[in-house]
């Protein structure tokens, strides 16, 4: 090029050329290895792809905006943190009972947020298309972020109450928390495009508006500002999540017409799983939080009975029906929180939160939003446990629950089409019987026995002598394994779990605030009643 | 197909094999319409345990403290496996029964269905 002054440089890339570049561009066919060496789990699961660049990644997302992006937020949120633990910002949510939920999200879902990390890394791997390849990557990064964010998020909770040091330990210790974990595990043990089906598709487009809108709506209702921002800041993430979710879909749908089997069983699988998961949040929606942003019914309504129809309303071109036992979800969404916190109740010696029992006018909003159900099931049992506590003696349950062998829940649903009765379905299986929660959970196992066999389950463990800490002597004669098995759990006694009105956050939730430890119970302790009667 | 796997032929070590229980079996309880139980009840026994012990004294501590407890008529009650109803022998053991490993025993008490409609 000559020196004359008028050098003009290349024109710049545009953000299209620029992600074609390092989608396709920077892609190369190997000639030192085969390629099915290279990629060896595509093809056991019998999905067949004839062109990979017909994947289209809708937000053609390239590093160093993504980079550029990612880094705002960051600096937003946590200038947002300081601020809020500056301002002592853990005295401004609504009361102790507020902090029981972040104990649930802490310890179910934040290592979920790190399980979907490490899925995602395998699919940025095992893919041999650069496109999804980069998506898959970028996702990865995302999630990693929310699980470090969110971790950042609560930890200042963590320098006032307690409960929530040992979070990771009780991930993989605590019984109930089992559930979460089995749930990604299977995931990330599926071949790759089993796992985006399970995990873009049917957990983030059909299920995640349900876990991140209600739980975030409810921390901003409840004072919480620092995990409200996290959820801000994640919420770009998401979106792009659920836009990745349902272009997967339709390149697997459009790829070939025999994707389409394999694509709508594992629908049916994950819908079912991710929907069982979800119990938790159902609880924690109409029982824990203590001003509630909607009930589970009308969120199930509204983001799976309604946005949830209409995209498989969307779908059925490609022949894709709507999840099988959807009507059960319907069916059973009256109960599975009243259900879910009559167990948490009774057994909450054995878990990482404090319970209670709804009062008066929490039993008043519940017969409103659930009419068919409340007053008939729940009702009756809430008052007399109510009255067992004013006589001293409050419920508690002596044994520990038969699981499922799928989702690890324990038995504890109802037949569809009666509250009344518990729902039993069992299999026999080389000679050993195996129990389910559910038809869905029992189809599951049916499919792929040999997968679910060899499933952790915490009481079986426990009960085989499995679950105590280093130096216990299980054939010592005052050997206790339930006792030992919650040592293990890392749960302390009127630390974690009990009832909220004898925790140590409630005491000194009033001690520090002179507000109610549960606003919906009045005070428990002198520190607010001086206050408050004053 | 039992399941999709890289490798040919996969297959998961049972888990919950009766040998890992020391001589003892898995069994579930379940207190029909008693749902405020919130599960049916799973619990190590030796095999050779008679069923009268179960109802002597696994049963009433694990529900013996619900309002329908005391009013059982233990003659009345209708006793279940998924593989159909069966009339118990106290003497004789749960093996006797064919109760085996991880098996659930269910029993239903006619018109005693749970207290105020609450399970």
């Amino acid at each position: 090029m000559a020196a004359d002054g008028n050098m003009k440089p290349a024109k710049k890339l545009s953000l299209k050329e620029n992600y074609a570049m390092l989608t396709r561009g920077l892609d190369w066919e190997p000639t030192y290895q085969k390629k099915e060496d290279i990629f060896r789990m595509i093809d056991f699961e019998g999905i067949k792809i004839h062109d990979w660049d017909k994947w289209e990644d809708p937000f053609r997302l390239t590093m160093d905006a993504y980079w550029k992006y990612q880094g705002e937020k960051e600096r937003k949120l946590y200038a947002i943190i300081d601020a809020f633990q500056q301002g002592n910002g853990q005295f401004n949510v609504t009361d102790a009972r507020y902090l029981q939920a972040l104990k649930i999200f802490l310890t179910g879902i934040v290592e979920l947020e790190y399980a979907s990390h490490r899925g995602f890394c395998m699919l940025g791997r095992e893919f041999p298309g650069a496109g999804p390849r980069i998506a898959a990557q970028m996702q990865s990064i995302d999630e990693l972020r929310h699980c470090t964010t969110q971790i950042h998020a609560i930890s200042h909770y963590s320098k006032y109450f307690e409960g929530m040091a040992n979070f990771p330990e009780q991930f993989d210790r605590v019984w109930y928390l089992s559930i979460p974990k089995s749930f990604f595990e299977d995931a990330c043990t599926s071949g790759p495009f089993e796992f985006i089906v399970a995990i873009s598709f049917a957990f983030e487009y059909v299920l995640t508006n349900l876990a991140f809108m209600p739980w975030m709506s409810g921390a901003a209702f409840n004072g919480d500002m620092s995990t409200v921002s996290f959820g801000f800041s994640a919420q770009s993430d998401e979106a792009r999540h659920m836009t990745l979710g349902i272009e997967v879909i339709k390149f697997l749908l459009e790829q070939d017409p025999a994707n389409v089997a394999l694509v709508q069983k594992w629908i049916d699988k994950w819908f079912w799983r991710g929907y069982r998961l979800l119990a938790l949040l159902a609880t924690m929606m109409d029982y824990v939080l203590p001003k509630r942003v909607m009930s589970w019914g009308e969120a199930w309504t509204i983001y799976y009975e309604e946005n949830g129809g209409a995209l498989f309303a969307d779908l059925a071109r490609y022949g894709i029906k709507p999840p099988k036992y959807a009507d059960v979800t319907i069916k059973e969404k009256g109960r599975v929180s009243h259900e879910m916190w009559s167990v948490f109740y009774a057994n909450r010696d054995a878990v990482n939160f404090s319970t209670w029992l709804p009062s008066e006018e929490e039993m008043a909003w519940f017969s409103e939003k659930y009419p068919d159900t409340f007053d008939k099931y729940y009702r009756p049992r809430f008052e007399h446990w109510r009255q067992l506590e004013k006589e001293g003696k409050p419920f508690t349950c002596k044994c520990l629950p038969q699981l499922c062998q799928v989702c690890q829940w324990p038995c504890l649903y109802t037949e569809p089409d009666d509250a009344t009765e518990f729902l039993h379905r069992e299999t026999e299986y080389k000679g050993e019987t195996f129990h389910f929660c559910s038809d869905g959970c029992k189809d599951i196992f049916a499919d792929e026995p040999e997968k679910y066999v060899h499933a952790w389950l915490p009481v079986n463990q426990i009960y085989q002598g499995n679950c105590f800490l280093p130096g216990v002597d299980p054939t010592a004669p005052d050997f206790n394994p339930l006792v030992e098995a919650l040592k293990y759990m890392g749960l302390k006694p009127g630390v974690d779990g009990g009832l909220l009105k004898d925790s140590i956050d409630a005491q000194r939730w009033e001690q520090w605030t002179s507000r109610p430890a549960n606003i919906h119970e009045g005070a428990y302790t002198d520190f607010v009643r001086k206050t408050t009667n004053g | 197909m039992p399941v999709k796997a890289i490798a040919p032929n996969y297959h998961g070590d049972f888990k919950d094999t009766q040998d890992k229980y020391h001589g003892q079996q898995l069994i579930s309880l379940c207190w029909e319409k008693h749902t405020s139980f919130g599960w049916p009840m799973c619990m190590p026994v030796p095999p050779e345990m008679p069923f009268g012990g179960l109802i002597e004294k696994v049963i009433p501590h694990i529900f013996g403290d619900h309002p329908d407890f005391a009013k059982i008529q233990w003659d009345q009650v209708q006793w279940s496996t998924s593989k159909g109803p069966f009339v118990p022998d106290p003497a004789k053991s749960l093996a006797e029964h064919g109760i085996k490993h991880k098996h659930q025993i269910r029993f239903r008490t006619p018109g005693l269905d749970g207290h105020l409609g609450g399970g």
